[in-house]
């Protein structure tokens, strides 16, 4: 499998690489570890005339403790928010997760910033991301602005980046010492995309909830935030009536595709098992 | 498409090529090189067959394009060996546990298991499993793969691995 021809620009400053966006137009898409958009090139399912590549850019790598938010940069590599001592203490929910996404080799070239920005319904960080209040820095010959991830998924694919932007930090407010986290994905084998997935991150007062966030991932056109499954486990010491009815709070926005991973009814059904069992491992985990 | 002059060491030795950009990483590699032990698998990113390292990196050589390889330090199965020309550990390994059968993602599976003891030199068995995840092997059911690392993590470390091939 062979792609289409391209021109191949490396910029290392993200002003030249905003720039060469916007004299290249429609046909430039910029690279990041190119794990999604490689083999879409491979199978011609996209034919961009122009790759600007972002490898060499330096600023738009790392991973910083700001106190009170964790700044990662989009072309960190999943492999290195595995490695990182920033994440394991103030978010160790994202190294559950980075270690659930494709395998090994992927995880060496696959960033942080693409599997967020590419806008698949997918891939596991959109969702996470939106569980954890988080929001992107956007940069365009415009300038800079900031975007909440529950604002960036438009749709499949479709998400609020414009034209020649450039997603270049993602910034993270530090979960409270203490809470619980868990991200459960149901899937077929090693690499692959969720069935059906939730990320949930708590604090727990006197054995009850005191606050919760919910996000599931590959259940609709973009990643959720259950918002009404969450408030229904509030103030409860998630009891298996409360945990069954923030399942059902959370089927109730589900509207997953039916494809090889299953019908859609399967699918919103181990999507509420999802929630469930990670409402139930943040619970312990959660001092 | 205009070519585009790249360097980069690959086992030791400095190459060069003019690449088009579309060229991939792995098509270099075969065809400009003439390394044919980095074999093209699946084409898509799944079997690992094409796994080389790149700046200490496992890489799945299809998905990434020669250009973007410029300027660095890449090992392929045909560098792994010691440089007296003997077995490595984990090639050592692979043949005493009977490690492969058809062969054929043995070269991705070599490489692999080089980086991952580079970084983990005592895995335990769920670690090399996690650890070569993103390499198939239709043939050997992975048992003997995993014997073959355990062997070569003890060889590295000096002790002892007393289990038999299956």
């Amino acid at each position: 499998m062979i792609p289409g021809p391209f021109g191949y620009h490396r910029p290392e400053t993200v002003a030249d690489a905003v720039k060469l966006l916007a004299s290249l137009g429609d046909e430039a898409r910029p690279l990041a570890g190119g794990h999604s958009l490689i083999p879409m090139m491979k199978l011609r399912l996209a034919t961009p005339g122009h790759l600007v590549d972002l490898h060499r850019i330096p600023n738009l790598k790392g991973i910083r403790n700001d106190g009170g938010k964790v700044t990662i940069g989009a072309m960190t590599t999943q492999h290195e928010l595995l490695a990182s001592d920033v994440v394991a203490k103030a978010l160790p929910i994202l190294m559950e997760a980075a270690l659930l996404i494709a395998d090994p080799q992927v995880r060496y070239r696959g960033t942080i910033g693409g599997n967020v920005a590419n806008g698949d319904p997918g891939n596991d960080m959109p969702a996470m991301m939106m569980t954890l209040g988080a929001s992107y820095v956007l940069e365009g010959s415009a300038g800079a602005r900031t975007v909440a991830a529950t604002d960036f998924y438009q749709g499949a694919y479709f998400t609020a980046l414009d034209p020649g932007e450039i997603l270049t930090e993602i910034s993270i407010p530090t979960p409270a010492t203490g809470h619980g986290y868990a991200y459960e994905k149901l899937k077929r084998k090693v690499g692959d995309y969720a069935t059906a997935a939730a990320a949930v991150v708590l604090t727990m007062t006197g054995g009850k909830v005191a606050t919760c966030s919910i996000g599931l991932t590959n259940l609709s056109e973009t990643p959720l935030l259950a918002t009404d499954a969450a408030k229904a486990v509030i103030g409860t010491s998630l009891d298996d009536g409360s945990l069954k009815a923030a399942a059902a709070a959370a089927e109730q926005i589900m509207s997953p595709a039916a494809d090889a991973r299953g019908p859609v009814e399967y699918r919103k059904h181990v999507g509420g098992i999802m929630v469930m069992r990670a409402l139930k491992r943040a619970a312990q985990r959660a001092v | 498409m205009a070519k585009t002059h790249v360097t980069m060491k690959v086992n030791g030795n400095e190459v060069e090529g003019l690449v088009e950009p579309r060229l991939l990483l792995v098509h270099f590699i075969r065809d400009n090189l003439q390394l044919t032990g980095t074999h093209i698998g699946c084409e898509t990113t799944h079997c690992g067959a094409c796994t080389i390292d790149i700046d200490g990196m496992s890489v799945k050589s299809c998905t990434m394009f020669a250009v973007q390889a410029d300027g660095a330090d890449i090992l392929t199965i045909e560098g792994v060996a010691n440089a007296d020309g003997t077995l490595s550990a984990v090639q050592e390994g692979f043949r005493a546990m009977h490690g492969l059968q058809c062969g054929f993602c043995t070269p991705g599976m070599i490489v692999r298991a080089h980086r991952l003891l580079q970084e983990n030199p005592s895995p335990s068995e769920e670690d090399i499993r996690m650890g070569i995840s993103g390499n198939l092997c239709r043939c050997t059911g992975y048992q003997n793969i995993v014997k073959a690392i355990q062997y070569a993590a003890a060889k590295i470390n000096g002790t002892e691995f007393k289990e038999a091939a299956e």
